[in-house]
């Protein structure tokens, strides 16, 4: 089963790499952008097929390693 | 004073932190693996020396932090031993949850690698009192994400708890915009734990301990945990 694990910045908190890739968004002319803010993607393959286990997986792995929450947010999605 | 020095993949610090344990305290520092699951008997500090533990991959310090010597320390710690983690050391320190808050990249994403001055806020703790408070001492960094940030509330009980002990400044103390280097809230280098048993610091005191160095500012961090150490016993 497949799944993705999306890792953002709570908001408030300072993103300087967001900042950057803002200001070269808009040295490069692409017009429109209001704010740039970054965050990780994992792509998690598991084993078994239970969306609930799967949710439940993936949400420990999220709590325990892959975001800090105090400066993260994390969103599961079980792509089945 | 027995020294436990926590070695990482990825960390590079090690033998300068050891040296600097050995040349305050005589003794040598024992070189403690990531997967031991305690630490040697009778240690009196721990100390998470800086690097790059783990390439920094994920977040720094953050597989490190979850590393099966981490528990030890947090029992360690828990029974009012002393921890200092220096640089990635800090970042995993805050990663394991031994102290409050978060070192994000710096302000202008650059890394820094220089001498930088920092004031010693108080002398009456374990990881001060080899200074005077107010002093200030010259020692170097070497970070990229060095720019410590934690909530309104977690701030507002480090200032209030005195938990603050090191912060950028000029030569001569001054704490302001210009010398915080990386952006840190409150111009914050290093904190201690409720307790006040874990010293977390972005700045390397054990690269300014011997003549040949330039500058010998960073000894009175060590003189002073062998001295607090030894009025203990």
């Amino acid at each position: 089963m497949k799944a993705r694990v999306t890792v953002t910045l709570k908001s408030g908190i300072l993103d300087p790499q967001g900042k950057a890739i803002e200001g070269a968004l808009k040295s490069l002319g692409v017009d429109g952008v209001a704010s740039v803010r970054q965050g990780k993607v994992f792509d998690i393959e598991l084993v078994g097929a239970d969306k609930s286990r799967a949710e439940a997986v993936l949400k420990e792995a999220a709590d325990k390693l892959l975001a800090n929450t105090v400066i993260e947010n994390y969103r599961v999605d079980v792509l089945g | 004073m027995k020294s436990a020095v926590l070695v990482f993949p990825g960390i590079n610090r090690e033998r300068d932190m050891a040296r600097a344990l050995k040349l305050a305290s005589g003794h040598e520092a024992k070189m403690v693996w990531h997967a031991e699951t305690s630490l040697p008997n009778g240690t009196d500090l721990v100390v998470v020396p800086g690097g790059f533990s783990y390439g920094d991959y994920l977040r720094c310090g953050a597989i490190a932090a979850r590393s099966p010597v981490m528990d030890a320390v947090r029992d360690f710690a828990a029974k009012g031993g002393l921890v200092l983690g220096v640089c990635n050391g800090f970042q995993i320190l805050c990663e394991s949850g031994l102290l409050p808050g978060v070192l994000m990249r710096n302000a202008r994403l650059k890394f820094i690698c220089r001498d930088v001055h920092l004031r010693v806020e108080r002398s009456d703790t374990p990881f001060t009192r080899g200074y005077n408070a107010g002093q200030v001492i010259r020692v170097p960094v070497a970070h990229g994400e060095g720019n410590y940030e934690a909530d309104e509330d977690t701030l507002k009980r480090l200032e209030g708890e005195g938990r603050v002990l090191y912060r950028y400044c000029s030569a001569d103390g001054l704490v302001d915009e210009n010398t915080n280097l990386n952006g840190a809230a409150h111009s914050i280098a290093g904190i201690v734990s409720e307790r006040g048993n874990v010293l977390g610091m972005m700045p390397h005191p054990e690269n300014h301990v011997e003549d040949i160095m330039g500058c010998t500012d960073g000894r009175g961090l060590f003189a002073g945990l062998v001295a607090h150490l030894e009025r203990a016993a």
